[in-house]
């Protein structure tokens, strides 16, 4: 097995102002199931193509945003490893116990220099609805909504995003797979930990700890004009799309969750290997980079964020 | 039924018709559209129409509504209290009068409320 130690985004926690709305946009509109509500009132979903036990988590605050980013790691042991690679380069780690989400063995956590919380774990129970795998249809259960696959990634906006990218290269083995320079700095950088063009990404931001969106994989550019005709029907709040990132190469589209915050569904996307360099862009063809057909950025790409 | 028909002017900017139900954000997006709103030296401010981001902050100076959650990052009870909301988050029960405010973030940084056209 090639892909070790960090794997893949595992779930998110999301801030929602009203928790019924979310629950209603992300499974009857992205296409999710609830997996179950827990005592605190947090309730935990996942596509019926995942089979970990979820990998959205909705969380009720007065204010929309993130609370953490968490990924998967192959073995148990990958969690010592990574905790005291973080340590030794500086980073203070907590821990949270097994079981403080449903389903989710113990985790190490750590606040990166743009001000997000990451989480490490190892162990997820399995959930229904998953797929089958003796004998599997392409799906078990049919999809609805979006049809979306799985979380694949988030772009998250805060400062010091130079430090991320050192730190996620050097304590948490990622690579980089794109980059934006301008004449100011580095502008914006698209993180892998395994063969997706991106499994984190970071934009440069005054504020630090905010959300961008958070990214869902569908099966096909039909499936973004899909769900473009479902984010219309159910009068949801579009920013772009559908159109297609120059960078990563995605066939995407962008909306808002009834908080507010920004999600993507996307498809495509080029395969990445370790030994790829980085691609780099400059000022002169952002636009392009960031919105493929439209070459310019709409006012709400670097403004708009949760 | 028809919805009831409001009208909501932007202080300095011109008059929008309003429906019931309707959010005032989405009633202005459509005015800007039309051409109603005159003397815009820039564009409306409008971000993610659902309460989280908070760029479409306005205060209300007169006239009835109801609002939605809004994201406390914001909005806080104090400005919730003196009329200042999300133009997305508030549907008209009266005329409307509002006034855009800065958003919260832009006024951290100093810098001014509305991005150019």
């Amino acid at each position: 097995m090639a892909i070790t130690g960090i794997m893949r985004p595992g779930f998110i926690q999301i801030r929602v102002l009203d928790v019924p709305a979310a629950v209603e946009f992300y499974t009857k509109r992205i296409g999710l199931h609830q997996v179950t509500e827990g005592p605190d009132g947090r309730v935990y979903l996942k596509s019926a193509d995942e089979f970990d036990h979820h990998s959205i988590v909705l969380r009720r605050a007065d204010q929309a945003g993130v609370d953490a980013a968490a990924f998967k790691c192959r073995e148990d042991s990958d969690l010592d490893h990574y905790e005291k690679r973080v340590k030794d380069y500086g980073v203070a780690v907590d821990h949270v116990k097994a079981g403080e989400q449903p389903g989710i063995g113990r985790r190490i956590g750590f606040t990166i220099p743009s001000g997000h919380r990451i989480e490490l774990y190892a162990h997820a129970d399995q959930s229904d609805p998953k797929p089958r795998i003796h004998n599997p249809d392409v799906w078990e259960l049919e999809p609805h909504g979006m049809a979306a696959r799985r979380l694949d990634h988030s772009l998250l906006y805060g400062p010091d995003i130079e430090k991320n990218l050192d730190f996620f290269e050097k304590a948490l083995d990622f690579r980089c797979a794109e980059r934006v320079d301008m004449p100011d700095g580095l502008l914006a950088i698209w993180l892998t930990c395994g063969m997706k063009a991106h499994d984190i990404a970071f934009v440069k931001h005054a504020e630090p700890g905010k959300l961008h969106h958070v990214a869902f994989e569908l099966e096909n550019w039909n499936a973004v004009g899909h769900a473009a005709d479902i984010i219309t029907h159910y009068e949801i709040s579009v920013d772009i799309g559908p159109t297609r990132h120059g960078i990563t190469r995605g066939q995407t589209i962008y909306f808002f969750d009834p908080s507010g915050n920004r999600c993507e569904v996307f498809a495509g996307g080029y395969t990445y290997y370790p030994d790829l360099p980085t691609r780099t862009w400059d000022e002169t063809q952002i636009g392009k980079g960031i919105f493929y057909y439209e070459r310019q950025l709409n006012p709400a790409f670097l403004s708009v964020v949760s | 039924m028809a919805p009831r028909r409001f009208q909501i002017t932007l202080q300095g900017h011109g008059a929008a018709s309003a429906y019931e139900g309707e959010r005032a954000l989405v009633a202005l997006e459509r005015a800007q559209g039309f051409g109603q709103l005159k003397n815009l030296p820039r564009r409306l401010p409008v971000g993610c129409r659902r309460g989280g981001c908070g760029v479409c902050r306005v205060r209300v100076l007169a006239g009835e509504y109801r609002s939605d959650l809004m994201s406390r990052s914001h909005v806080s009870a104090e400005d919730e209290e003196a009329g200042v909301v999300l133009a997305c988050c508030i549907y008209p029960r009266s005329d409307l009068s509002l006034r855009l405010e800065t958003p919260v973030a832009v006024k951290a940084r100093g810098e001014r409320a509305l991005q150019p056209v």
